[in-house]
């Protein structure tokens, strides 16, 4: 039974456009899915590694950016009077190259901040999205800076002899957010159900103990923070597209709260935390527009937070699957355990 | 684990004069003993003595000022924890040595990380090699709970274990690295009786794999049953080395143990 749930949500969630009509509520969905997608990549460190990326938004900011200037096309001077002149390429390997580039970057910040843990690696997270940022505010000539980079073209696939796909339609975008989001969870999946994850999970529990076992700590903390950045780099390039402009702002920390919030309250170290945490408080001030100006929206949504964490300290979802499988187990069932048991 | 013949009195482990200073405490001053293939020795002493020390610079978690580890001939000086396990030197850890909030069959899934030969993209992409290596690792998980004796706790969590049978998990995570050298520190503290005698059994069980043995431990009663050998630490000096019978009437252990008086009476 708790096998089919992925299946039924996927199930559900596709058919969404089918009966969804309005602009709004799908655009909601869409921006909602993209978050949702770089929240996943958030858990897989401080779910699974128990690294906290605060700077997380880089990631996603720097494979919206680079998505955007390989499709659109950049012309900048460097030192030295050298000129990079780019022209425009085709819309999906702006998606690919902006995926790379963020894992690139993951790379370089896991390689340089994993040799200080926990509350450095905070700060460093923190302080390298807020060099990005400021690179992306002041280097005009590339970024446009606080202008803007706009008439990003949507999203393209082209095969070549059979045609051209584009998105531009609401829909269509639904469908590729989802898409992107179905291969990001299965390949969080893969990874934290493998040797991989059990190595992640080993460093988070006792690193000593991992280490005296034959882990070798950083690679695997290096190799959480590639695929963490690579993903959320996915999700900015989506963005970037689907928006089609982009501004300096989406280097704001207030995304990385969001996707923290998102995590916590859905469940950190769980594959549907994100979600679950995503469609929550991506929808509060959706549902609160009716009734409440955008004050009293953003107090609802502390107060939520605070709720939720206060009542299920562990998330959503590990009390669900606690509930549910309370009366078979005699042990308190920890998030891991049931997590762990239903390695498929 | 790997069965080596029984080749007594060839050194597998040589620690070669080494000495750990943290800033102007000295902790070891000058220390060098071996342990031969397929023998059990102990390092014994009291409290703040160093061998807890000793441990952390064999398994490579502490750097000596001076001196050098030498383990089947290879140099463990500059080699990471985890390279030295890769040798085939395994430990455990005095307090906390298992994974507390996963299962104990999952402790074993993860010790048993350097032993599975699938790679990332066989991971990623679900390739049938990934499939196998899995499955051969859990029969090798099962296994080794069988050989220390917890395999019917295999689905409880790690932390809800006893004490006694935490340790046990412990030695079963060294294990699953495939060593053929366990260093273990203090094993045995905390347990009950009967608890101890299992973990002798089980210890004299791994002997007779051919299994070279280092312990850390003060249960002196299970120190004498165990070893063929006993190192004194006292103040970061060797102060004996024998087997059990000469440490026992050594005047200068008791003295170390028991204090001047104790020593002039064991004398006359």
């Amino acid at each position: 039974m708790k096998r089919l749930v992925p299946y039924i949500a996927l199930a559900a969630f596709a058919s969404v456009p089918l009966w969804l009509h309005d602009p709004y509520l799908l655009n909601a969905f869409i921006t909602t899915g993209i978050l949702i997608v770089a929240a996943m990549s958030l858990n897989l460190l401080l779910g699974y590694t128990g690294q906290l990326s605060l700077g997380h938004v880089a990631f996603f900011g720097i494979g919206a950016y680079t998505s955007a200037l390989v499709s659109l096309g950049f012309d900048v001077e460097l030192i030295g009077g050298i000129r990079v002149v780019h022209e425009p390429w085709p819309v999906w390997t702006g998606f690919v190259i902006g995926t790379l580039v963020a894992a690139l970057c993951g790379y370089a910040v896991g390689k340089l901040s994993f040799k200080v843990r926990g509350a450095y690696f905070v700060i460093v997270t923190i302080s390298f999205a807020e060099v990005v940022r400021l690179v992306a505010l002041n280097w005009v000539e590339l970024t446009q800076g606080p202008l803007a980079l706009t008439s990003i073209p949507p999203m393209t696939l082209g095969f070549p002899g059979v045609g051209y796909l584009d998105f531009y339609s609401k829909q269509s975008n639904y469908y590729l957010v989802l898409a992107v989001l179905v291969v990001s969870y299965i390949v969080i999946q893969r990874l934290v159900y493998s040797r991989v994850g059990r190595a992640m999970i080993a460093l988070k529990e006792n690193e000593s103990l991992a280490v005296s076992v034959g882990i070798d700590v950083t690679r695997y903390l290096v190799l959480a923070a590639i695929f963490s950045a690579g993903i959320a780099g996915a999700a900015g390039s989506l963005y970037a597209h689907y928006l089609k402009i982009i501004d300096p702002d989406v280097f704001a920390f207030l995304y990385t709260v969001t996707m923290v919030i998102m995590v916590i309250s859905g469940g950190k170290g769980t594959l549907a935390g994100p979600i679950v945490g995503g469609l929550i408080f991506g929808f509060i001030p959706v549902a609160a527009r009716s009734f409440a100006t955008p004050e009293i929206q953003w107090i609802l949504y502390g107060l939520l937070m605070i709720i939720i964490v206060f009542v299920l300290p562990k998330g959503i979802v590990p009390a669900v699957e606690k509930w549910f499988s309370a009366p078979n187990t005699s042990v308190d069932p920890e998030p891991l355990q049931a997590k762990m048991h239903d390695t498929p | 684990m790997s069965t080596m013949p029984s080749n007594a009195s060839q050194p597998v482990l040589s620690v070669e004069h080494i000495a750990v200073h943290f800033g102007g405490l000295i902790a070891i001053t000058d220390m060098s003993f071996v342990v031969n293939q397929g023998e059990i020795v102990s390092l014994i002493g009291p409290n703040g003595a160093g061998k807890t020390t000793a441990f952390n610079v064999i398994t490579g978690f502490l750097r000596p000022t001076k001196g050098e580890v030498r383990y089947k001939n290879t140099s463990l000086s500059n080699l990471k924890p985890h390279e030295v396990t890769s040798l085939g030197l395994a430990r455990t850890f005095q307090r906390t040595s298992v994974f507390q909030s996963v299962t104990v069959f999952e402790n074993v899934m993860i010790g048993l990380h350097r032993r599975s030969r699938s790679t990332l993209l066989d991971t990623l992409l679900a390739l049938p090699r990934e499939g196998r290596a899995e499955a051969e690792l859990r029969s090798l998980a099962h296994e080794l709970l069988e050989i220390v004796g917890i395999a019917r706790r295999a689905d409880e969590l790690a932390g809800s274990l006893s004490y006694g049978d935490q340790r046990l998990l412990g030695v079963a995570l060294a294990l699953a690295t495939d060593p053929s050298m366990l260093l273990l520190d203090e094993p045995v503290s905390g347990m009950n009786a009967t608890e101890t005698a299992r973990f002798m059994e089980l210890l004299n069980k791994l002997h007779g794999r051919g299994m070279s043995i280092l312990l850390v431990e003060h249960d002196v009663p299970m120190v004498m049953g165990v070893s063929d050998r006993i190192v004194v630490l006292n103040y970061g000096r060797i102060i004996a080395e024998g087997p059990p019978a000469a440490i026992r009437g050594n005047p200068e252990v008791i003295r170390a143990y028991l204090g001047e008086g104790a020593s002039r009476h064991a004398a006359h």
